[in-house]
């Protein structure tokens, strides 16, 4: 049984229906991506993992217990942790602050302050200044670190190489190895499709709502991928 | 030498208004919610406390350790039960659902303790004076008000600043959703700040009583001043909240000293004043914490 298994999992806004039975598992230690285009229901996943959204149908089992019905404070308990899309640090408390808040579950493991600040140097120049003035990748880096305060069994990353600088992206994506090494699953969603195939080990596209393709990155020719994201 | 005396006299009566201040400032804060009844549940405490002294003979300060906790359990309570409803639904409701309390609590006052002006009697402090000057005297409980507003205003931003519960309370007023996401449970969270708010409201209605007579429709009157006091101090400023407060209390006591009928109107021309000229209040943080 792997650490996540998403089963055939539903949502609607309203009328509209955001996902179609949706299938998708991750093992911990493994790194997963969800790749697709804008508005194909990628962030809605994740809310709904992380207890954000409520999912219509389906079944959220982690580590073998069901958790749809759980509130999200309940599941950061659990150790799944989302850094959510735009970042959404505490932009009046300090970094430092930032990381600490981080840690209100108190669950035990490896990532404490000066884990993080040696995971992200660039953080560690900056850990009393308030997170509003931050730059993109800075406050992206920290709102990466406040999930890894929890010390997660599962890290959910929503977008996080978008409205980032390249060079900043790469920094950011650097440090995924160290945290799977510890044994946290990582599921991640991307627009950067090459991003995407050289981070994770299974690669899941979705299409309007729908699961399009998934496979190794390795397995998975250019052709079928471009299918799969654009639907032509 | 009678316009010196207004002024102290004034920044001392501000201890009373940054104390009825604070928690409608904590909870707008946290929660952006307008807690419409907080005026009528501080004339509350005063009512309890005054049940705790005729059924004990005690002296009104001595209430204070069990109105407090008493406010505090009920704030919890009135969060968790009714509050909690209404805060994810824009802020009309919480508004109509505390202008309810409001009423509601006023006629239960009077049908229980009927209309009649009732007051704390704590005995000799109530008149004790130092006496600078001839004219200028200090009266010694309301230097002991302003100290204890202080006092409760240096505690609350000691937890603010250096507490993990005042970091989740912060993280909360700043992102509420982001707040789930790293494990607060955020009702839990809004129904432990009405409860600090609700403990202050106590502490102020306690001195309130001994100050003044108050009856049971004398809420709202106290929420202004605490309204005006917040504003004028800048809305999520805690110090500012008391020097609002103090800018409150010495206009009210300079327009006494022009005509007691000026009194309370004075007070509201000041809050215009400050409003024309610093619209987000005298000492409003910067940056992100903006209502």
């Amino acid at each position: 049984m792997s650490l996540l298994e998403v089963e055939t999992v539903s949502s609607f806004y309203g009328d509209f229906q955001a996902l179609y039975d949706v299938s998708l598992a991750v093992d911990a230690g493994e790194t997963v991506a969800i790749i697709g285009a804008n508005g194909a229901g990628k962030s809605t996943l994740l809310n709904i993992i992380a207890g954000l959204f409520p999912n219509r149908g389906g079944a959220i089992h982690f580590d073998g217990s069901l958790i749809d019905r759980l509130p999200t404070h309940l599941r950061v308990e659990l150790g799944i942790s989302l850094v959510p899309e735009g970042r959404r640090v505490f932009p009046s408390l300090t970094v430092r602050e930032n990381l600490l808040v981080g840690a209100y579950r108190k669950r035990p493991g490896p990532w404490d302050v000066p884990a993080v600040l040696a995971l992200f140097p660039l953080l560690s120049f900056r850990s009393d200044q308030r997170a509003a003035v931050l730059s993109g990748g800075e406050q992206q880096a920290l709102a990466i670190g406040r999930a890894l305060m929890s010390n997660p069994r599962l890290l959910l990353l929503d977008e996080v190489s978008l409205g980032l600088a390249p060079v900043v992206v790469g920094q950011v994506y650097a440090a995924i190895p160290a945290i799977a090494a510890a044994g946290t699953g990582v599921l991640l969603v991307e627009q950067n499709i090459e991003q995407a195939l050289a981070a994770a080990k299974r690669v899941s596209c979705l299409l309007e709502g729908r699961i399009a393709l998934t496979g190794s990155p390795s397995e998975l020719s250019r052709d079928a991928i471009v299918t799969a994201y654009f639907g032509i | 030498m009678d316009w010196v005396n207004a002024v102290v006299q004034g920044l001392l009566l501000g201890g009373l208004y940054a104390l009825l201040a604070t928690g409608l400032s904590l909870v707008f804060g946290v929660m952006r919610m307008v807690n419409l009844a907080h005026g009528d549940l501080s004339i509350l405490a005063a009512y309890l406390a005054l049940v705790v002294v005729s059924a004990t003979g005690l002296n009104p300060f001595l209430a204070i350790p069990v109105v407090v906790p008493a406010m505090m359990i009920g704030g919890y309570l009135l969060q968790r039960l009714l509050l909690n409803r209404s805060v994810d639904h824009g802020p009309m409701s919480p508004l109509l659902i505390t202008f309810g309390l409001s009423v509601i609590i006023q006629n239960v006052l009077l049908d229980v303790f009927s209309a009649d002006s009732r007051g704390l009697d704590a005995g000799q402090i109530e008149n004790a004076s130092i006496h600078l000057t001839d004219a200028i005297g200090i009266g010694v409980f309301p230097s002991v008000t302003l100290l204890v507003a202080i006092g409760v205003l240096g505690g609350l931003a000691l937890l603010l600043a250096r507490t993990q519960l005042g970091r989740a309370i912060r993280a909360t007023s700043d992102d509420h959703t982001a707040a789930r996401l790293v494990g607060i449970d955020n009702r839990h969270l809004y129904a432990v700040a009405l409860a600090i708010a609700l403990g202050t409201a106590a502490i102020a209605g306690v001195f309130l009583g001994i100050r003044t007579t108050f009856g049971p429709s004398d809420g709202p009157i106290q929420l202004i001043s605490a309204f005006e006091a917040v504003i004028m101090g800048g809305l999520g400023s805690l110090w500012g909240t008391l020097v609002g407060g103090m800018t409150l209390g010495v206009a009210q006591a300079l327009g006494a000293q022009i005509s007691p009928s000026f009194q309370l109107l004075a007070g509201h021309l000041a809050f215009l004043a400050v409003l024309i000229v610093r619209p987000h209040g005298l000492f409003a943080p910067s940056g992100a914490r903006q209502a």
